[in-house]
């Protein structure tokens, strides 16, 4: 794409947008670290980063439609064509695969009629329209098999539950993350990647939905208060060598 | 430095960063307070941030994410005018007059790592009260928490403890009355794991393509917009405010001499119970597993990883290497990032190997020849053994493409992409030989250019 084909395209689908970026660009020292969330922005009005969509980044930003796309078509989280209501992630990496990872990801293409790696299901923009991918180590591997709905996790999957999320998700019904808040859809959670995490189409304090962790990530420390173990007792200020300011031992 | 006596020995686990976990909504501002949350910050303000920098490098703490560098070290790095010295025409621009910046790598996504997110989504606050320190330390005024994007519920107990802090005076200008400002910006990274590299996560944070970058020079004198940056994981600057309240002596009672401290050592995969471990550095394998109950269902280990899949394989024999970075070292792989993936009998070497391959094909950077190249041929011969269509003289080739790889990419990554190749050659060879004997019936022995499609 060249400069002068996005001058012909048509922003004004990201008209409403202008504050939030002006507010993203004011995060930051300096303006072009806003373009990761900007990008993200575009794909919560798109649902994918279109030419428009770089056009209005490098307008943002004062750079060129180039260095927009230079960096959109890096990252795996953008997205090239429009992406269902919801995007469903199954880690393969080889631990969750070992796990039956594999046999998930092959169960999820099989129940959406065998489409493949960022394909989709349906027609993006209606409900029920499901895209899949294949996930790198998604760091939940206490808990593996995993995938995401949207980046929100579900925990210890099999075969048959991953079908089951899949039917509810193609019914428009919205089964609930085994952690995390209540599923939205790509596009919403695309604005709290923006950095707009309390906005009422979010569910504002969705922050404190779900518990502190799996139980499965807690062995460690449930163990340890079964057990009476704990760190060793820190000094009373008063006690320590270096003092109450540390100034003594520290220097 | 006092010793703790010979005869001390803490628990078998330790939980400092994990001691809320337990706590219902333990990742409120309210929590943390009820526990000591904060009050390490006034210790710190009390105390001049050159003895902070002294303290962290005197505690002995070492780097989280994976290379274990001395964390007071890094910070002594970032230039500081001498006391006394105003700039003048001729060094207005000097490092140690422009402004300095933290930032958080919480990129984490190393495989079989799951230490940052679970501390993220249970104990944000911990992390935040450790960048007010550490930036108070280093004299930064802006600090971002570069968080990988895939982990939304993680990101947004981020940007609620972050709301909260700022609400109860932590953070924003004059905190505490001390004439100190600071604010924390929380940023979502986009899917690339090589992020992860500090380099890289610089030119990410600063709208980039995320590549890393020529070293020298190091972050520490022309990092974030070319100033002076402090790049710590997670886990490395949650550990700071412990430090702060109990001292050095009280935090090198875990540990070892050259690695104190805790862990979150992180276990998954064949064992009966998976999760996160707080223990000592220097525990044992087997120490954990026995507190994991043991492998599932009995079935024997394999191999393991002690620190993700860029550390080299350990296997049964490894089970009572100390876990820590000398002991790790030693035995020829690496700590890393204390995620120990562990395997049993039924898994296939080769196979996970290959899984791992494709893997680092994928998130190789593109920016070197030696990784770009070397992993996408690495990757189709391993693809082309594990479909029963390879050749001894594969593994020789493939030993051949690692050499070419280790030591001679850009950074890390290519050296941790050949790990689990050279590794699970140099103990499961007859695995990846026994592949090549066993020719499905029917197929003819014509060569398979590996990539040739």
């Amino acid at each position: 794409m060249t400069t002068t084909e996005s001058s012909d395209l048509d922003l004004g689908v990201f008209d409403g947008q202008r504050e939030r970026a002006a507010a993203i660009v004011a995060r930051y020292p300096q303006p072009r670290s806003a373009l990761l969330p900007l990008l993200h922005l575009v794909q919560h009005v798109e649902g994918h980063v279109s030419r428009a969509g770089v056009a209005f980044c490098a307008e943002v930003l004062d750079i060129t439609p180039a260095e927009v796309s230079a960096v959109a078509t890096f990252y795996t989280m953008y997205k090239r064509e429009p992406v269902g209501e919801h995007l469903v992630s199954v880690c393969t990496n080889t631990l969750c695969a070992a796990l039956g990872g594999d046999d998930i990801y092959a169960a999820v293409r099989e129940r959406l009629g065998g489409i493949g790696h960022e394909e989709t299901a349906g027609t993006p923009g209606e409900p029920g329209s499901l895209t899949i991918e294949h996930a790198e180590c998604l760091a939940a591997c206490d808990l593996a098999p995993v995938l995401t709905v949207d980046y929100e996790f579900f925990d210890r999957q099999t075969v048959d539950s991953a079908r089951e999320i899949i039917d509810a998700l193609q019914r428009g019904e919205k089964p609930h993350p085994t952690r995390g808040a209540p599923l939205t859809d790509f596009r919403r959670i695309e604005l709290l990647l923006a950095g707009f995490f309390d906005e009422v189409e979010l569910g504002g304090a969705a922050a404190n939905a779900g518990p502190s962790a799996d139980t499965a990530t807690l062995a460690g420390a449930r163990l340890a208060e079964e057990r009476g173990w704990h760190a060793p007792p820190m000094p009373e200020p008063g006690d320590r060598d270096s003092g109450a300011t540390l100034q003594g031992g520290a220097s | 430095m006092t010793e703790a006596p010979e005869s001390y020995r803490p628990a078998p686990l330790t939980p400092v960063l994990t001691r809320r976990w337990l706590l219902p909504e333990s990742w409120t501002l309210r929590h943390y307070t009820e526990l000591g949350g904060y009050e390490a910050l006034d210790t710190a303000f009390a105390t001049d941030p050159a003895d902070l920098v002294t303290l962290v490098k005197d505690a002995g703490l070492r780097g989280r994410g994976g290379a274990g560098f001395p964390t007071g070290m890094k910070w002594s790095f970032i230039p500081q005018p001498k006391p006394g010295e105003e700039p003048t025409e001729a060094t207005k621009d000097a490092p140690q007059f422009k402004p300095k910046y933290l930032v958080i790598n919480a990129d984490e996504g190393e495989p079989g790592t799951c230490k940052d997110v679970p501390l993220m989504m249970a104990d944000p606050h911990s992390l935040i009260e450790g960048c007010i320190i550490t930036s108070y330390a280093i004299r930064a005024n802006f600090c971002a928490i570069y968080v990988r994007g895939e982990v939304v519920h993680a990101i947004r107990r981020l940007h609620w403890a972050v709301r909260e802090a700022y609400e109860a005076g932590h953070l924003g200008t004059d905190i505490h009355g001390t004439g100190f400002d600071l604010d924390i910006v929380v940023h979502a990274g986009a899917g690339a794991y090589i992020c992860g590299e500090e380099t890289a996560l610089l030119d990410s944070l600063e709208g980039r393509r995320g590549q890393p970058r020529l070293k020298p020079p190091f972050p520490a004198t022309a990092g974030l917009y070319a100033a002076p940056t402090v790049v710590n994981n997670v886990e490395t600057i949650a550990t700071v405010p412990s430090i702060v309240a109990g001292g050095k002596d009280w935090f090198r009672t875990m540990g070892r001499e050259k690695s104190p401290g805790p862990k979150i050592y992180s276990l998954s995969g064949h064992v009966e119970n998976p999760g996160q471990y707080e223990a000592p550095l220097g525990t044992t394998l087997r120490q954990l597993l026995e507190m994991a109950g043991g492998m599932k269902d009995g079935v024997p280990l394999k191999f393991w990883t002690p620190g993700g899949s860029s550390t080299p394989l350990f296997t049964a024999e490894h089970l009572d290497v100390p876990l820590d970075f000398e002991g790790a070292a030693e035995a020829g792989s690496m700590l890393g990032t204390t995620a120990l993936m562990i395997f049993n009998e039924t898994v296939s070497v080769p196979w996970a190997v290959m899984k791992w391959t494709e893997f680092y094909e994928h998130e190789s950077c593109g920016k070197c020849t030696p990784c770009r190249e070397g992993n996408y041929w690495l990757a189709g011969i391993l693809q082309r053994m594990n479909a029963h269509q390879g050749t001894p003289e594969d593994i020789d080739t493939l030993l051949d493409v690692c050499s070419n790889v280790l030591g001679r990419s850009f950074c890390a990554l290519g050296d941790g992409a050949v790990s689990p190749i050279t590794s699970g050659i140099k103990y499961f060879r007859q695995e990846f030989l026994d592949l090549c004997q066993e020719q499905p019936a029917g197929t003819d022995n014509a060569r398979v250019l590996a990539g040739a499609h």
